[in-house]
């Protein structure tokens, strides 16, 4: 699996290039959400706001209503959880093209319950009018410029930063509503956004081997969520379905599948892994993923739940499942 | 009163601003005694700065909207096409034109008084003022008349028309932007935190005028939370500082004519929350919203309201 250190950096330099209107604003966190080096190749379009994101909130609505598209670039805690009127009053409810770059979503950060954003997907769905994106490799941290640039509205990312794995061919873009099939299988149906993609892509073929056949999906677009991609693979699912996300199970993936199967009266078993109704702690990534039932094994745990028979796998044979750079299964000319 | 968009310039420009913002205070009371309570208080303060704002201060258009505006049309967003900024009442966004931003949006009855007496807004607007479907709303959205940001939740215009300001400035406009704010949302952190960014980016297009009246829905703004020297704070901010009698056109109206020098002006308007209407006075400090206990009372104020002066 190829590692990308700081993809953000040196493609959103490219990408602005051309695009005189996009300007990055800043809460004192320029290095640590990778804009420093944007900073410095233009800094005519860079305005740092310092610590006060109530009021950044405000002069990125002024600046999308004179025609500019802010990239605001801060932590997800900073832009949805401290100045959410603001969020809500002076951006979504006039549906002004501001972009929200949230960096450090749930549990990719050791600073602590303070800078973990665990319920900003909850908290965006339910605003009208925003656009909800997750990254989930390099891929898309590149990608997702070029989606968020076309909506006709405020877009909030849940942004990857530092060495990100490319899990998706760069030739294979995010597209808006548009999930991405990984894996093929009629038994269970597993649905992953973000960090949790790859712990399944691990979990997937090593289920498939002891004879659980999965259909996998990566999501990218948690609202709008109507994805006929989504719902074929609900209705596909014999034997249940498991949602595994970064963010508490209220309000994020694992409820907006819910939602989808109850409006289809699909009345197969799901389960939500996530946080639990509990806020995390300071700690690396792969210990909280553990300790929170974010990882692959957890997954093959769910499902043995889920098909009610033990599968014998263990944490050694899911370490030694080697990741590649997966092709989408669901080319858009199959849809 | 044509809709056609282009209203001359009425008979109150001709007339001293002061006689106008009279007018504003009697058809504010009128309406209040007609709706039977209401924000009254923020006309008597308030009705000078309108008039100073729309009659000399503001470089705006003519209006862009109809005189009687339309009903609610949704709220904005990529399914609906039909919603129309209350902004068209100020004119258009132009480069040289100025823009008003409207902070207080409980202020919008004022606002609207405001608006007729410059001949941008039917008088009859006033009969779909809190009328269901109707977009004169009670706290003004940017779809009501004369409103370009949505406020309702205080403080919140600094920031946004700090931005607007910016973005006018990168965009070489020489338009400048005025904002009226009410003292009480200084208690607010966000004010602050935008005085300091348009200190430090060196907004200068920008100007906030203060009414200063001293009170808020609890009561006085010393009993509740008190916010000193808004003068000294300000100052200390590195932001210009003007006071003035806010019942002073000609006081109200200096300060926007100096050139400026880097910094962002605020006029800070020291007002009388029961001036015209000194019956209101009895209430203090409860003069956030009139509300009558008794028909005596509303009869009291219904004598005031008849006998309401606009030469006064």
């Amino acid at each position: 699996m190829e590692i990308v250190n700081r993809p953000h950096v040196a493609n959103f330099i490219r990408w602005s290039a051309d695009k005189p209107k996009v300007l990055v604003l800043t809460a004192d966190l320029t290095n640590s959400c990778e804009v420093g080096a944007w900073r410095d190749t233009y800094p005519e379009r860079y305005f740092s706001l310092g610590m006060a994101e109530q009021n950044l909130m405000g002069f990125a609505a002024g600046l999308a209503r004179e025609g500019f598209e802010p990239f605001v670039h801060t932590f997800a805690v900073f832009i949805y959880r401290r100045p959410f009127d603001q969020l809500a009053m002076s951006i979504a409810y006039p549906n002004l093209p501001v972009r929200l770059m949230a960096f450090l979503p749930g549990v990719t950060t050791p600073g602590g319950v303070t800078h973990q954003a665990i319920e900003d997907v909850a908290l965006m769905r339910a605003t009208p009018n925003m656009t909800v994106l997750e990254t989930g490799d390099a891929t898309e941290v590149e990608s997702v410029l070029d989606v968020a640039h076309a909506v006709d509205g405020p877009v909030y990312v849940r942004f990857l930063r530092g060495r990100v794995p490319r899990l998706f061919p760069a030739s294979e873009p995010m597209v808006l509503g548009r999930a991405r099939l990984l894996h093929e299988g009629d038994d269970v149906t597993v649905l992953t956004a973000g960090i949790t993609t790859e712990e399944a892509m691990r979990a997937v073929p090593a289920l498939s081997d002891a004879g659980v056949q999965a259909t996998h999906l990566h999501v990218s677009t948690h609202k709008p969520f109507d994805d006929p991609t989504v719902l074929a693979a609900l209705k596909r699912a014999k034997r249940g379905v498991v949602t595994l996300e970064n963010h508490v199970i209220t309000g994020g993936l694992g409820s907006a599948v819910a939602e989808l199967m109850a409006e289809h009266a699909l009345g197969t078993p799901l389960v939500r892994l996530g946080l639990r109704d509990v806020y995390a702690h300071g700690a690396s990534q792969a210990y909280l993923m553990r300790e929170y039932g974010l990882d692959a094994m957890s997954l093959v745990r769910a499902v043995e739940r889920v098909t009610g028979s033990e599968t014998g796998l263990s944490e050694q044979d899911l370490a030694s499942v080697r990741i590649e750079p997966v092709h989408s299964l669901a080319k858009a000319e199959a849809l | 009163m044509e809709g056609e968009g282009m209203p001359t310039r009425t008979s109150a420009t001709a007339e001293p601003l002061e006689r106008v913002a009279q007018r504003i205070r009697k058809r504010v009371f009128e309406h209040v005694m007609r709706n039977g309570g209401g924000y009254l208080s923020q006309a008597c303060s308030s009705a000078e700065l309108f008039a100073a704002l729309y009659g000399r201060i503001m470089k705006l258009g003519p209006s862009t909207a109809p005189m009687m505006p339309l009903p609610f049309a949704g709220s904005p967003g990529p399914g609906n096409p039909n919603y129309v900024s209350g902004g068209a009442y100020n004119g258009p966004a132009e480069p040289d034109l100025d823009r008003f931003i409207f902070s207080p949006a409980h202020y919008a009855l004022v606002l609207y008084a405001a608006l007729i007496e410059f001949g941008r807004l039917a008088p009859e607007a006033l009969e779909e003022f809190n009328r269901d479907g109707s977009t004169v709303e009670m706290i003004g959205a940017e779809h009501s008349p004369g409103v370009e940001t949505t406020t309702g939740s205080l403080a919140q215009a600094i920031s946004q028309a700090g931005g607007i300001a910016l973005g006018r400035r990168l965009k070489g406009e020489r338009g400048r932007v005025w904002v009226l704010m009410s003292d009480g949302e200084f208690q607010e952190g966000q004010v602050w935190e935008a005085v300091q960014a348009l200190v430090h980016h060196r907004i200068d297009n920008l100007a906030v005028f203060a009414d200063i009246n001293g009170q808020q829905v609890d009561g006085t703004t010393d009993e509740v939370m008190a916010i000193g020297s808004l003068a000294a704070k300000l100052q200390a901010f590195g932001a210009r500082v003007v006071e003035v009698d806010g019942h002073d056109i000609e006081a109200l109206a200096a300060p926007a004519e100096a050139e400026p020098d880097g910094r962002p002006l605020f006029v800070l308007a020291y007002t009388d929350p029961v001036r015209g209407i000194p019956l209101l006075g009895e209430r203090a400090p409860h003069l956030h919203y009139l509300r009558f206990s008794s028909d005596e009372e509303r009869e009291r104020y219904q004598r005031a309201c008849d006998a309401f002066d606009e030469e006064a």
